[in-house]
């Protein structure tokens, strides 16, 4: 493992991207655990896989940026500070989730973390970045707006109309490109003519580079290079991570469009060994580190579980909240 | 009281609410150096400069998604759509963000935009120019529609739409630009209620925005044959003011519904229903439409005017309804 980096990889900080990338492995499995349990319903998508691209790319944020994801954001929400019991209570649809059970694995909302979503239209939650970038410049606030997307989003006319925004205006926007190569079950190949990504961005003028998404220390990397360039008032920048999810899009997929042996091969990259030996390697983590991490992420989870278990129900008679504000001016 | 047409009042409302808070900017396509497509926004850009007065790409969705992105951040973004028509490019972000965020997050944000938006026909600008969606988006819980028929409404209902927590959906009719009345500027106007614009006793006639001018007109007409023709205005298409609606035709016994969307599936279908449902027993008489003919708005000018409502059209529904 080779980093570019001028990343401070002391023993703290590995812990840290070690046990950041755990805590999303551990709670999707528990999440689909849950959901053959029907304790969680609906649409579940799993983030396994691609930990190291959420990971990287949080570690370049303070707590004044924004943040904006996609219906696969379950490990964005989790590292981005929201609470494991919170989020999990949401999967669960109770009252004490963190979009008070209205919004389910799709849409985790987090005002005190300025995330916005968890958007399930494809491209969707592209617009809604810019625009608090936009805010955030127009207001003078050196903040930065983190959004991320799939591959399958550079075919949707929202993505192209918000690259060419966000350049035009200079927009202190650093866009995250999740290249799983699949599009649910539409191989990138067939789906795109211009199948490198993030060349698209620099036909609009924005910076751009691609970084080995199962490398959780290029992604921090990266992150931290194009978040240092957006808060000196540089502009937009775009970042693609190639990465691949282990798992199904969701839960009800049988994965026809893909090969076994092609799973196989990408398991062999898992960011999360991956760091782990080569930090192991070089010394900066323990082994009693990873056994630490390991207890305190299932005691994490556990917890997050029993208190999804012990949330309540929303009563009926407030069916209609949230619907608009219940005091206008 | 200043007299002034429609468009001076709409312009005079943005002038205003860019002067008293510096959190409001207007943003589309053309608002800028052309001034808007329909002249609403000339001079503005002199006054306030480009980064509050901002000209967009041809984006519809990324530019209202970005309206969107930036109340959330706490702007107080008016965002402008060229027409209706092209606001179908617009309608993911209106539906899915906009009008679902502060649902989705059970409560934690609210999406405080303006959308204003050009609609209706009657100057032979063709099938993608010339309709009235309003109807469309007066199906969606989340924002509210309001269609402003008079000067007043025009100059008045931006100020409170700007205070609202909640997207706000402004519909502005092509044929009303024009018009002018003598208004009051300082006046301040709710965002909830219809309005009674004529009181009669035998005929409630409910309509709103292009169509209001052709009901009164039509009333004026129906009483020198001696029928007391009661308008009134709905001015908020969501939510409807189903009390306003339904004492009129308590009153009147009888009710015509003018609407420039189609008939089908329409806003006129909706007002329809809650008469029935909540005044069956008051009338006498069955509901009559005048609505737009279901086809798409034809250029010519003697098809485009047989499409649309008429003066003519809505005189022999209130006849036909006080059998007349």
């Amino acid at each position: 493992m080779t980093t570019s980096a001028k990343v401070r990889l002391n023993r703290a900080h590995c812990v840290d991207l070690l046990r950041q990338m755990v805590r999303i492995r551990e709670f999707e499995e528990k999440c689909a655990e849950l959901y053959t349990q029907e304790k969680i319903r609906g649409f579940l998508h799993l983030y396994t896989g691609e930990e190291a691209v959420a990971v990287g790319v949080m570690q370049a944020l303070g707590p004044t940026d924004a943040v904006v994801a996609t219906y696969r954001e379950h490990g964005h929400a989790l590292v981005r500070g929201i609470s494991a019991r919170e989020i999990m209570a949401e999967m669960f649809g109770k009252q004490e989730g963190c979009s008070h059970g209205r919004g389910g694995s799709m849409h985790l909302f987090d005002a005190d973390a300025r995330f916005y979503g968890g958007n399930a239209i494809v491209a969707g939650g592209i617009p809604v970045a810019v625009g608090l970038a936009l805010a955030d410049k127009m207001q003078g606030r050196a903040n930065a707006t983190a959004c991320f997307f799939g591959e399958g989003a550079a075919a949707e006319g929202e993505f192209h109309e918000c690259l060419n925004l966000a350049a035009l205006w200079q927009l202190p926007v650093l866009f995250v490109c999740e290249n799983n190569l699949y599009a649910m079950g539409t191989a990138l190949e067939r789906s795109e003519s211009e199948t490198d990504i993030h060349a698209k961005a620099a036909s609009y003028r924005i910076p751009s580079e691609f970084v080995d998404g199962m490398n959780v220390v290029d992604v921090e990397a990266a992150a931290q290079r194009a978040v240092t360039t957006i808060r000196a008032g540089e502009g937009p920048r775009f970042l693609e991570c190639r990465t691949y999810r282990f798992r199904a899009h969701s839960m009800f997929d049988a994965q026809l469009y893909r090969e076994k042996a092609e799973v196989e091969k990408w398991r062999e990259r898992d960011p999360i060994p991956r760091f782990r030996d080569w930090a192991m390697a070089a010394g900066e983590i323990r082994e009693e580190d990873v056994a630490a991490i390991k207890d305190e992420v299932a005691k994490e989870i556990a917890e997050a579980v029993a208190f999804a278990e012990a949330g309540s129900w929303e009563p009926l008679e407030d069916l209609l909240k949230y619907v608009g504000a219940e005091r206008r001016a | 009281m200043t007299e002034m047409t429609y468009r001076d009042a709409m312009r005079s409302a943005m002038r205003e609410a860019l002067q008293r808070d510096p959190r409001v900017f207007l943003m589309g396509e053309d608002v800028g150096r052309y001034g808007g497509c329909y002249a609403v926004s000339k001079g503005l850009l002199d006054e306030f400069g480009p980064e509050r007065i901002r000209d967009t790409p041809l984006s519809e969705g990324g530019f209202t998604g970005a309206g969107i992105g930036a109340a959330l951040g706490g702007m107080r973004p008016i965002v402008e759509v060229m027409t209706c028509n092209f606001s179908l490019l617009s309608l993911d972000q209106i539906m899915n963000n906009a009008a679902t965020i502060r649902h989705m997050s059970g409560g934690q944000f609210n999406v405080p935009i303006v959308i204003r938006m050009a609609t209706g026909g009657g100057r032979q600008l063709a099938a993608q120019h010339s309709h009235s969606l309003e109807g469309w988006y007066a199906h969606i819980p989340g924002i509210r529609v309001l269609a402003p028929g008079t000067v007043q409404d025009a100059r008045s209902m931006l100020a409170s739409a700007l205070a609202d927590p909640d997207p706000v959906l402004i519909f502005e009719n092509v044929m009303l630009y024009n018009g002018t009345a003598d208004i009051d500027e300082a006046a301040v106007v709710d965002i909830d209620s219809a309005a009674i614009r004529r009181e009669g006793q035998d005929v409630s006639l409910i309509t709103y925005g292009g169509s209001l001018r052709k009901a009164l007109d039509a009333a004026e007409r129906l009483a020198s044959e001696g029928i007391s023709v009661e308008v009134l205005d709905l001015r908020v298409l969501r939510p409807l003011d189903d009390d306003a609606i339904l004492a009129s035709v308590t009153k009147t016994r009888r009710a015509v519904i003018v609407d420039e969307g189609w008939r089908s599936g329409s806003l006129s279908a909706e007002v329809t229903t809650r008469i029935v449902e909540g005044g069956f027993w008051n009338l006498d008489a069955p509901i009559a439409r005048v609505c737009s003919a279901e086809v798409p708005i034809p250029y010519p000018k003697h098809l485009e005017d047989a499409a649309l409502p008429s003066v003519d059209r809505v005189i022999a529904a209130v006849r036909s309804v006080v059998g007349k």
